[in-house]
């Protein structure tokens, strides 16, 4: 990346680290509804990738989905005060936490069902590529959700139409408590889950999922040969969650020494020491960003606190288009 | 006795059926360490297997694979395993509709009677807990309509384990279904050996007025509003179906030729929902008994909202039951 753009993806980690730690703090203090999937250590994954996407291409989510959410562009606003489930929200509080979606600002939605992205990225590529528009749809999903049929079927419906399509696994080692060595074929052997994309003839690509240059690197190749109409293109992205599945998970099945290694490479303290190695900018500089975040980020809580529940009358609307 | 949770009641039944039955295993995400979502399962791990991966037998971690996790069921049960498989969530259960739907339920009649396939889908439902569109869902009608499913709900923690054994050890797919807000709840269960026969619904209070017929966590609400009712004179007859499919239509037939007025309360949504049959059938059976229209308390044809603003009204409660009631007893 260049100077200029790594600051910009170190300002949209430490929004993202910032929003996470806060959601944490409300759902503590029963400040907010439901159940929260918090992505706090895997911000590399989604802001190397967005920033090689232009406002227009498309991203599918997940239930770990605010990363994407505001690395794509999103309003942590409106974010914060649908997790509130305030009338204010993305969704008018109807969607929650892992039901975010924004088409305007290219996010097709967060997503409750594990790998359901996968078909329905599929799916905004084959309608960029019908209307030839000059879009690209990014999938992002875990390991575990690339065990699911969809994973399989996506990949072979995507190879065989070429369609402008990114697949970026974020391998973070677990589905909820379930180490992927035990269950994903292969792994426990030393494989990749990229290695998959050889059965579906399209490139299959490892990256340091904690090192955002590494990862923009390669999504850019990546929307480069989809936008090329070549095909997509499979990434997986080794990384690592720093907090539990959800708020509230013991995270008894990880060990001690496995949390003390990863939490040692945290992504955004990575950018932080290349910015200063580099001179992008001083100490007082990345001071600055973090008590802007904050302060951004506390706005962002008063008016989510502020705004008002949907009306009872709001229950039955939004189901049909007229 | 012993006063244990739901989700303890749970973790008895399927450690009596393992001890007792060597073809009996569990599979499912995260039943392995963890012990399962609420933790019901929580101990068989380490006391039948204690394996990862591919060493794994009785108690299997599986990938996140719900065609995979029932659909091999249906194979290993064809082939004279009595798998327990679970499905985190009811709302997943859609990934593997067709190995329910045209697999599960199908497989004994398309081969004239020559194979069976004994499996249990062990699944939670229900909203209340802010967790919107897509983990919400009470889907009992969805898999009540495949011929060759039964289907049951308890409402307490006996009627679980009771009933999750007589599911265990029946030769069809059974699809067991918890609430999640009971999970937690306690209640007398008898120890050791205790079967509740599937196919049997359960009079929980007696009355002459109107029979109120629930199942699963709506049985607390039903028995909630009968007790308002009670201050108000009206005397209310409340049925717990405990099993979906096959319907105890006697039990029900019987109730309603006794009061006359029948309220059938779901959580699920409205359109299509189990209490459409439940009418039906007593349409189509006692008709001449009603003295007024068939009500149904339901959530409305709408997905489960997120917000606990739209969420409260979403649901059905005691309240909607009580004035179910009244509007038919005029
Ligand atoms: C189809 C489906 N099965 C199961 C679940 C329950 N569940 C939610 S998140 C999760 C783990 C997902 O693991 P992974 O895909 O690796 O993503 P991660 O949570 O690690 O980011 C599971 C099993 C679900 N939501 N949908
Ligand atoms: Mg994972």
């Amino acid at each position: 990346m260049e100077n200029v753009q790594l600051l910009e993806a170190y300002k949209r980690m430490v929004l993202i680290r910032k929003f996470e730690l806060k959601a944490k703090k409300l759902f503590e203090a029963n400040k907010l509804p439901g159940f929260l999937h918090l992505y706090v250590g895997e911000e590399a994954v989604a802001v190397g990738v967005c920033s090689a996407l232009r406002v227009t291409d498309q991203i599918t989510s997940t239930h770990r989905g605010h990363g994407h959410l505001i690395a794509k562009g999103g309003d942590v606003k409106k974010m914060m005060a649908e997790l509130f489930g305030k009338a204010t929200g993305y969704c008018k509080g109807q969607g929650g936490s892992i039901h975010i979606s924004d088409y305007n600002t290219g996010i097709l939605g967060a997503n409750g069902i594990v790998g359901a992205g996968l078909p329905i990225a599929t799916g905004a590529a084959f309608a960029f590529k019908y209307k030839n528009e000059d879009k690209v749809a990014v999938c992002f999903f875990g390991d575990g959700a690339s065990n699911r049929g969809t994973f399989h079927e996506s990949l072979n419906m995507a190879a065989a139409f070429k369609l402008p399509v990114v697949f970026v696994c974020e391998n973070n080692l677990y589905g909820i408590s379930v180490d992927a060595r035990y269950v994903a074929a292969g792994v426990v052997n030393g494989k990749n889950i990229a290695d998959r994309a050889v059965g579906y003839d399209i490139p299959g690509v490892v990256v340091d999922g904690n090192d955002v240059n590494a990862v923009y690197e390669a999504a850019c190749v990546a929307v480069a040969r989809a936008r090329a109409g070549e095909g997509p293109t499979l990434i997986e992205c080794k990384t690592w969650r720093q907090l539990g599945h959800y708020v509230g998970d013991p995270d008894n099945y990880r060990t001690d020494e496995e949390k003390a290694a990863w939490l040692q490479r945290d992504p955004i303290k990575a950018v932080g020491t290349q910015l200063l190695e580099k001179g992008v900018c001083s100490q007082e500089d990345l001071d600055k960003i973090a008590a802007d975040t904050d302060a951004l980020i506390e706005d962002a809580v008063a008016e989510a606190e502020a705004a008002p529940y949907p009306d009872a009358s709001a229950l039955l609307t939004d189901i049909y288009a007229e | 006795m012993s006063k244990i949770t739901f989700g303890r009641a749970i973790h008895d039944a399927l450690q009596f059926e393992m001890n007792r039955c060597p073809e009996v295993y569990l599979a499912g995400e995260d039943v392995g360490f963890r012990g399962g979502d609420f933790g019901e399962d929580m101990g068989l791990w380490a006391e039948f297997d204690g394996k990862h991966g591919a060493e794994s037998r009785r108690v299997v971690d599986t990938a996140i694979s719900e065609t995979a996790i029932i659909g091999h069921a249906v194979g290993a049960a064809a082939c004279g395993l009595r798998p327990v498989v679970e499905i985190m969530h009811m709302d997943f259960m859609g990934v593997a509709m067709d190995e329910i739907l045209n697999q599960a339920g199908k497989m004994r009649y398309m081969n004239g009677g020559k194979l069976q396939v004994p499996m249990v889908i062990k699944t939670t439902a229900g909203g209340g807990v802010g967790a919107a569109a897509q983990h919400s869902q009470t889907l009992e009608a969805f898999v009540a309509h495949t011929p060759g499913v039964k289907v049951v709900m308890p409402s307490n923690p006996a009627d679980a384990k009771g009933l999750l054994i007589s599911a265990i050890r029946d030769n069809n797919p059974v699809v067991f279904i918890s609430h999640k807000l009971l999970m937690a709840g306690k209640g007398e269960v008898p120890d050791g050996e205790y079967v509740v026969p599937i196919g049997k619904a359960n009079v929980c209070r007696e009355g002459k007025d109107v029979t109120i017929i629930s199942w699963s966590k709506m049985v607390k609400d039903a028995m909630q509003a009968a007790e308002e009712l009670e201050d108000e004179g009206i005397d209310a007859e409340v049925i717990d179906l405990r099993t979906i499919k096959p319907l105890d239509e006697m039990t029900v037939l019987d109730s309603v030729r006794k009061t006359g007025r029948l309220v059938i309360v779901h959580e699920a949504t409205r359109v299509c929902g189990f209490g459409a049959e439940v009418a039906a059938v007593v349409a189509e059976k006692a008709f001449d008994a009603l003295k007024a229209p068939i009500q149904r308390v339901t959530a409305p044809d709408c997905p489960s909202p997120f917000t606990p603003a739209l969420e409260v009204e979403y649901l059905p409660n005691a309240a909607k039951v009580v004035a179910a009631v009244k509007k038919i007893m005029k």
